[in-house]
Order: C-alpha cells, then sequence, then structure tokens
C-alpha cells in the first residue's frame, strides 16, 4: 500500500511527532473521487488568482446588482447599515481604535471575490452568477478608488489589483511564533 | 471550641508572599484540617449550630433518572451568555461560565460556541469530507468510513483569537469572568489524525498550506500550514465522550491544539492541499491584531501562554475574613503549563500556586493556592509560565507594545485579538470582587 509518496510523508510526520501516531494502520477506506466531480462545488481561490472562474465585470455593471441584491444591508452607498460599510477608512496610524476597512486594511484583492461569492448575500450565500460577483468586486473595488471605474475586472486582472495596505503586514508565522 | 482551634492553624504556617498567601502545598500538608477551615464565597452564618433532623427531601422517593440529565435545577445560573439569542444576520458569540465550574474540562453544554451563521443541522448520513488538491489521489470519506479508523483521545482547549478583547480598555470593566474570559474552553477530542488520513490520499511535495472549509452557510475557511496539519492536526467526531455538539461542529471538526479557534474549521467537508495560503476573509482582515503604528500581525495563530483566577472573581464575593483556596485556569498552545504564580497585593509579591496534575500540553491547568483574607483590601492576580520559556505578559508591559483603546469598549467587543496578559481582581473591605487595572 505504500507509495513513493506514502514513504514521504510517513517519513515526514514521523520526524514531525517522533511517535508511532504516524504509523497507525488505516483501513484505506477513503473512496477516489475525479477532480470533475469537485470542480463545480470547490469555490477555493487563490491570491495568484488559482481557482479564479471564467467570467468578467465592471463596476457599471456591479451598481443595479449592488442596489438590488446589497445595498438593504450595506447601506445605499456601502456607507454600511446592519453590515459593515464597504467604503473609506481612516489611517491605521490609530492602532487598534482603527476600523478595519477594504482600502484601509485588505491586503489582497481576491479575498474580496472569494467573500463575495462565498459568503453573499449573507441569507442567498452562493447564488450569485460569478459574472455578477466579477461585476461586485470591480464596484466595491471602483468605489474604493482603487481600481477606475471602466476597469474590467476577471482571472487575469483581478489578482493584479494592488491593494492600499498589502505592504502593512507583519508575519508571525512561522519566524515569529515563539 | 474546636472550629475556633482548625482556623488558627493558618497562623502556624509561613506564609508565601504578601497579603496572606500561603504555601501551595498547605493544604495538601494539612489537608483535611485546613479545608474544615475554610470559608466558603457563599457560607451561610447560620449553618452551623442547630439541632439536626431529616430534610424533607430525605423522606421520599427520589427524581427517576432521565434519559438525558441536566444539572441540578439549583444549577440554573451555570448557563452561556448569548451576544445573539434571536439569531439575527451576524455573528454570535456564547461565553463560557468559568467562575461556576471547576477543574479542566468545560462541560458540552457549556463549551464556547461562536458562529458567523448559526450551526447548521447536518444529517450525518449525507455528510463527506473531501480532501483533494496537491494530493496523490483525491478522496471521499464517509462518516461511516471515518469511524472505522484508529482513533485518539487528547485534552485540548480551544480559544476564540478575540478572547479577553475587552482588557484592551483603558479602564477597568465591571464585567466578570465569563464575559472576559469566556472564549475559551478545554476538552477531551477524540478522533483520527489528519497525518493517517494524507497518509492515504498522498501528498505532493509542493503543498506547503492546506485550505480547510465548514459546511455552514457562509462557507467558512482558513489557511493552515502543513506542518501543523502533520503535527497534531485531528479529525474530531467526539467531545468528553460523546459525539460533537452542533455549535462545536457536529458531525466532524478539525482541531488544531493550541492555535486560534476560527481555524479549527467547525462542520468540516473540505480539505484542499496547496501550496499558497488563501487570504480567507478571516485571516486576511478578521484576525490581524493592529499594533499602535498602524501595522499589523499576520498569522498570529498561536494562543500564547496565558492565565486568570476563576475563584474569587466577580460574582462570587468573600464572605468574611478567613482562608480561601485561590484557584484559576492557565493554558498554552506552547506546551505544558510549568508554573503559576499568583499575587495578592496588586504583583509587589507572588507566591507558587500548586498546579493540579495530569498535565496536559495545550489543555488548561488548573491552579491553586491557599490566602488567608484578612478582610483588607487586596489585588488579587495569576502569572503563567509554560515549559517553553514562555512568560505570560504583564498587562501595563502587553498594552504598550499593542495598543489600548482610547474609549472603553463594548464588553461584547473586540478592539483587537489575541490578549494573553495578566488578568486583575480587586477586593474591598467588603468582599466585594470587582475588575481592576493592577
Amino acid at each position: 500500500m505504500f507509495t513513493p509518496k506514502g514513504r514521504y510523508i510517513a517519513v515526514i510526520a514521523a520526524l514531525i511527532l517522533g511517535t508511532s501516531a504516524a504509523f497507525a494502520q488505516s483501513p484505506n477506506l477513503g473512496v477516489p473521487i475525479s477532480s470533475a466531480d469537485i470542480a463545480a462545488w470547490d469555490i477555493v481561490i487563490l491570491p495568484d488568482g488559482t481557482g479564479l472562474p471564467p467570467g468578467n465585470g465592471t463596476a457599471a455593471q456591479g451598481a443595479p446588482i449592488y442596489a438590488e441584491k446589497c445595498a438593504l444591508c450595506h447601506g445605499i452607498n456601502a456607507e454600511g447599515g446592519i453590515a459593515v460599510t464597504l467604503t473609506g477608512g481612516s489611517p491605521l496610524t490609530n492602532g487598534i481604535d482603527t476600523a478595519k476597512t477594504i482600502a484601509n486594511f485588505w491586503p489582497v484583492s481576491t479575498t474580496l471575490f472569494d467573500y463575495i461569492r462565498r459568503a453573499m448575500p449573507w441569507t442567498q450565500p452562493r447564488t450569485l452568477t460569478d459574472q455578477e460577483v466579477y461585476a461586485l468586486t470591480a464596484y466595491v473595488l471602483a468605489i474604493n478608488d482603487i481600481i477606475d471605474d471602466a476597469d474590467e475586472m476577471n482571472a487575469e486582472t483581478l489578482p493584479r489589483v494592488q491593494m492600499p495596505n498589502s505592504d502593512g503586514f507583519i508575519v508571525r508565522f512561522p519566524t515569529l511564533t515563539p | 471550641m474546636k472550629q475556633k482551634n482548625l482556623t488558627n492553624r493558618w497562623q502556624d504556617m509561613e506564609p508565601a508572599a504578601g497579603n496572606g498567601l500561603m504555601d501551595r502545598r498547605a493544604f495538601f500538608k494539612e489537608g483535611a484540617v485546613i479545608a474544615a477551615g475554610m470559608t466558603g464565597y457563599t457560607l451561610s452564618e447560620s449553618a452551623a449550630a442547630q439541632q439536626l433532623v431529616d430534610d424533607p427531601w430525605s423522606t421520599v422517593q427520589g427524581t427517576t433518572a432521565g434519559k438525558y440529565n441536566r444539572p441540578s435545577e439549583f444549577e440554573s445560573a451555570a448557563e452561556l451568555t448569548l451576544s445573539n439569542p434571536n439569531g439575527e444576520p451576524r455573528a454570535q458569540q456564547a461565553r463560557t461560565p468559568h467562575h461556576l465550574l471547576n477543574g479542566t474540562l468545560t462541560p458540552n453544554g457549556l463549551h464556547f460556541v461562536i458562529s458567523r451563521s448559526g450551526a447548521p443541522n447536518i444529517d450525518p448520513d449525507q455528510h463527506q469530507l473531501v480532501i483533494h488538491g496537491l494530493v496523490d489521489q483525491p478522496m471521499v470519506f464517509t462518516l461511516d468510513a471515518l469511524m472505522r479508523y484508529p482513533m485518539v483521545s487528547r485534552m485540548a482547549f480551544i480559544e476564540c483569537g478575540g478572547n479577553s478583547a475587552p482588557l484592551f480598555s483603558p479602564e477597568p470593566i465591571d464585567a466578570d469572568v465569563q464575559a472576559l474570559h469566556g472564549l475559551v474552553s478545554c476538552a477531551e477530542w477524540t478522533g483520527i489524525m489528519l497525518s493517517t488520513l494524507l497518509e492515504e490520499t498522498g501528498i505532493d511535495p509542493k503543498a506547503t498550506w492546506l485550505i480547510a472549509e465548514g459546511a455552514d452557510s457562509l462557507a467558512t475557511h482558513r489557511s493552515v500550514p502543513i506542518t501543523k496539519a502533520l503535527d497534531d492536526a485531528m479529525i474530531a467526531l467526539y467531545q468528553n465522550g460523546e459525539r460533537l455538539m452542533p455549535g462545536n461542529g457536529y458531525p466532524m471538526r478539525l482541531l488544531l491544539p493550541g492555535w486560534e479557534g476560527n481555524m479549527s474549521i467547525k462542520w468540516l467537508r473540505q480539505i484542499k492541499l496547496v501550496d499558497q495560503p488563501s487570504m480567507s476573509h478571516s485571516e486576511a482582515r478578521t484576525y490581524t491584531p493592529i499594533l499602535p503604528d498602524g501595522k499589523a500581525y499576520q498569522f498570529y495563530f498561536l494562543q500564547e501562554v496565558k492565565s486568570f483566577i476563576t475563584h474569587p472573581s466577580p460574582g462570587l464575593n468573600l464572605n468574611g475574613p478567613g482562608l480561601y483556596e485561590i484557584s484559576g485556569i492557565a493554558y498554552s498552545a506552547n506546551g505544558r503549563i510549568s508554573k503559576v504564580m499568583v499575587s495578592a497585593d496588586g504583583g509587589k509579591t507572588w507566591a507558587e500556586a500548586a498546579l493540579q496534575g495530569p498535565l496536559h500540553e495545550k489543555a488548561f491547568t488548573r491552579f491553586r493556592v491557599p490566602w488567608h483574607w484578612d478582610g483588607g483590601p487586596a489585588v488579587l492576580l495569576s502569572r503563567a509560565l509554560d515549559n517553553a520559556g514562555n512568560l505570560q505578559p504583564i498587562r501595563a508591559e502587553f498594552v504598550a507594545k499593542r495598543g489600548e483603546a482610547t474609549k472603553v469598549p463594548s464588553v461584547k467587543g473586540f478592539p483587537s485579538q489575541h490578549y494573553n496578559a495578566t488578568t486583575s481582581w480587586g477586593i474591598d473591605s467588603d468582599g466585594q470582587v470587582k475588575h481592576v487595572y493592577a
């Protein structure tokens, strides 16, 4: 049953664990599944654009979708309501008093596409089409002056959008972790 | 007459620190003698010296056991506090009442719960775990299949990265230990080591992270370094001996011992091996504490060494001078607790507390120290050390580095994350206990 890679993982695990736990006998009851059967359900995307679906959208296309599906909670002008504001943000130099916003805090653009597609609208998650998600992503980026109103967001352009605070982080893991 | 002699025994012992703290071994040395002299937090003055008769409940047949039993009706105060009891469309927190519990295990019904959109009502026969991405063979595991795998049990605390956040307040908060520290709990978890399943799927050497995703309506997901997955990550199926509670991830959750609770994805349905973190909403935005200079910590992950006193604490007021047991909880993501020091004078002098064994890594350790309260003002606080050498910071030093809110926040708010500094309780001459800054 041990493939070369099986041995690789067992050795790595044993090095880390230093115990016999890594060599627990397994009944091997996992059922193989094809990538094709996973693809439609898997919505993981990565900051380099891996996983972004086909499609495209602009702020102009996103505005009416926003008004219909988002404004009720986030406000007519994205100023916030029962859900957070999607626009603006004060400088982070106020430390922990600062409210985190897309413009003043979020490090990468793909998080926006991912969270809209994954979790929005709150009461009907994963009902937006990919086309709608691209348009809403463009709309939110444009009202924050991160992209121009005419910029089209797609799988190529979105990962290249530079977020204002992308350099604002100190990565703790693994080197700064005690 | 005899009672008077017993309560005087504390005077024969050497105080270990100022303001009445005694040697941690005092209870063990003197055993029942000292225990009998103890003053309870809610001792009734009239309890002694009455002629004894049978109580009414001792003269009739008692209550029949139920099929699933609850604590006594007299313990109804031991409840979670709910931040969002009506399930409005926002996150909800349910906090553990540490001041009404003792020992090291949190009962399942009182384990803290945070969910962003409620607990999905999962049919275990329909639920599956998919492992794919940078593996040799993508696989699906049903719950029936997982039940046949070799299992391990371990104690582990789970703590929200935002637990204790009210202590970033510039002023002490009029709140109890449940409100301040209720987003940490500890249980015995039983399940399958994630490494066992990854051995079956195989790992592409390019995999450096995995994405864990839940079956909640928001499909909450986090990125986890592969090193943690192969170290001590578990697919947990049981919690304190019974199947997971719905709010804690039924029918299966990821358990990453010691790491911020949000990463131990509940209602686990997907593990995808990848070569970079996804920068999910939780890791990109939420669990990223802003520092005073405007930079923010990213990938904080570890819940570092921490302790707090649960007895006494606000709501458990002292009833007259005398002997009390100070006790509390200590834990660290970096290993075992090796020492807890307790002060009764606001940190001027410290006594070493006794640690209740067995000592488990990344789990609650109960500490205890006898204390003679002389009836005067006192400030109690604890400070823990883990066996990796990390010492719990004093609050003033901590907020000097991490920042402090300029206004008193809501006790339910999260002005920042990853507070692990000290907590102080002030005691006035009436025995009232309040949160203070020492």
